[in-house]
């Protein structure tokens, strides 16, 4: 690393002291848990995945700190999928809930998260998704959330369908929910998919089984019949765990946004 | 406690549908005093667009401070409620994003040193399992580039000139940031 600028010409009997160096916290780097970017399984891979190694970034104050957004781009009704047209949607209700936490443990309060999914029949609201099943006038397929002090999100939606996709003869994606998630800070940022338990699917998606094997599980939901509303819909958690910064770096719990 | 983290998912062909904001690419608001405009475009391996991206940017206020109580500096002075640090744009048909922002300042680096000035950028498209990173460096930084830590851990000179953004010929205070994720002029990616 290159030496401070100001260290170079240096006078020690007339400047002030040196300022004292500036540390910050560093975000854990687990392995073995995301995809590789090459997966010659996931077609699309094949032209858009880098093919030189990747550069290790340290983490400096541009990585540590993030965007902490979202109250004014949230409403309540956003996080209920089911209720943003005049009519409800067809299909399974179902609710998702669950906590965003870190891998020290705690909670990560606050936090925008965005989802998107396709509807009951497995047809998403999007100009290029040409799979001919039915769009619903009654729905969207776009949630929006904060986490609440404890880190916790509850989603109402419908359960997705499963559809086809043109990556290898008679491909089927398992029923998914796109998840977006910031967390406090550029190294937390994070885009995944959820599913849902006993998919017969999973066994020939090549983008769930990107993931490496002992890692896979985490993206499955579980079906809790205590989150299950009677006469209303199906329960489902989901936590998700977003990158710690050890258990070293020491901040107060009341300075946490 | 050591919690095993999320994975990560390719955001998909359909992200349109749940990520742009409208006011996504103003990091400022179109026309504030000092606005710059970075455009580009994001490339694959076969040198065709690709117009289902979703470029994200993160990066200090014009005097290199965060709004953000990690900062061990504290909050900035006049903290610029106009100036989100945050911009995001799909790209277009043809590849491209437009993102409307102002010039961070220089960082110090935690261990010495100064971290020119810069934009954290993330990339997300379908047929990227993860995110990919890179950073946008400015050309009329030249010293302060030469002493960027980031800029220097890259190695090869020619490689980390890739993260420099070129004047934009049609805007004099524009700047131009191609991303190609792969090939001749591959974009240099880090692990962050």
């Amino acid at each position: 690393m290159a030496a401070h600028p100001a260290a170079a010409g240096a006078q020690p009997a007339s400047t002030p002291p040196p300022r004292p160096s500036l540390t910050v916290p560093s975000y854990e780097r687990q392995t073995g848990v995301n995809p590789p970017l090459d997966f010659a399984g996931y077609r699309s891979t094949a032209l858009r995945a880098p093919h030189q190694p990747l550069v290790l970034l340290p983490h400096r104050l541009t990585e540590i700190t993030g965007p902490l957004l979202g109250a004014e781009l949230v409403t309540q009704a956003d996080a209920d999928l089911t209720i943003q047209h005049a009519g409800e949607p067809l299909g399974q209700r179902i609710t998702v809930n669950g906590r965003v936490l870190d891998s020290d443990g705690r909670p990560v309060p606050g936090t925008l998260i965005e989802i998107w999914q396709p509807n009951s029949a497995g047809r998403y609201r999007h100009v290029v998704d040409n799979h001919p099943a039915p769009l619903d006038p009654n729905f969207t397929g776009v949630g929006r959330c904060l986490t609440d002090s404890e880190g916790r999100y509850r989603f109402v939606t419908i359960k997705p369908g499963s559809y086809p996709w043109g990556n290898h003869l008679n491909a089927w994606r398992p029923a998914h929910i796109h998840f977006s998630l910031f967390g406090r800070a550029f190294a937390q940022r994070l885009v995944t998919q959820m599913y849902f338990p006993g998919d017969p699917l999973f066994f020939q998606d090549p983008i769930f089984n990107s993931v490496p094997e002992q890692a896979r599980q985490r993206l499955i939901s579980r079906f809790d019949l205590s989150l299950t509303e009677p006469e209303v819909s199906l329960g489902f958690a989901w936590d998700i765990v977003l990158r710690g910064r050890g258990a070293t770096f020491f901040e107060p719990p009341e300075d946490r946004r | 406690m050591n919690l095993p983290l999320t994975p990560s998912q390719t955001v998909g062909p359909f992200l349109a549908i749940g990520l742009p904001w409208p006011d996504g690419p103003f990091v400022v608001p179109e026309g504030s005093e000092g606005a710059i405009t970075i455009t580009g475009r994001v490339v694959e391996g076969a040198g065709e667009p690709v117009p289902d991206a979703l470029v994200e940017t993160w990066q200090a206020d014009p005097d290199g401070r965060f709004s953000h109580p990690d900062d061990p500096r504290g909050a900035p002075a006049e903290p610029g409620p106009a100036f989100r640090g945050f911009g995001r744009c799909p790209t277009g048909p043809d590849g491209s994003y437009r993102i409307v922002t102002l010039k961070p300042g220089s960082l110090p680096s935690p261990g010495g040193g100064t971290e020119a000035p810069h934009l954290d950028v993330s990339v997300f498209a379908r047929g990227l399992l993860d995110r990919v990173v890179t950073r946008i460096y400015f050309p009329d930084e030249s010293a302060a580039n030469a002493a960027d830590p980031v800029l220097a851990s890259i190695g090869d000179p020619a490689r980390a000139a890739t993260l420099v953004a070129r004047p934009d010929p049609a805007d004099a205070s524009g700047l131009c940031f191609d991303i190609y994720l792969q090939g001749e002029h591959e974009t240099v990616f880090f692990d962050v």
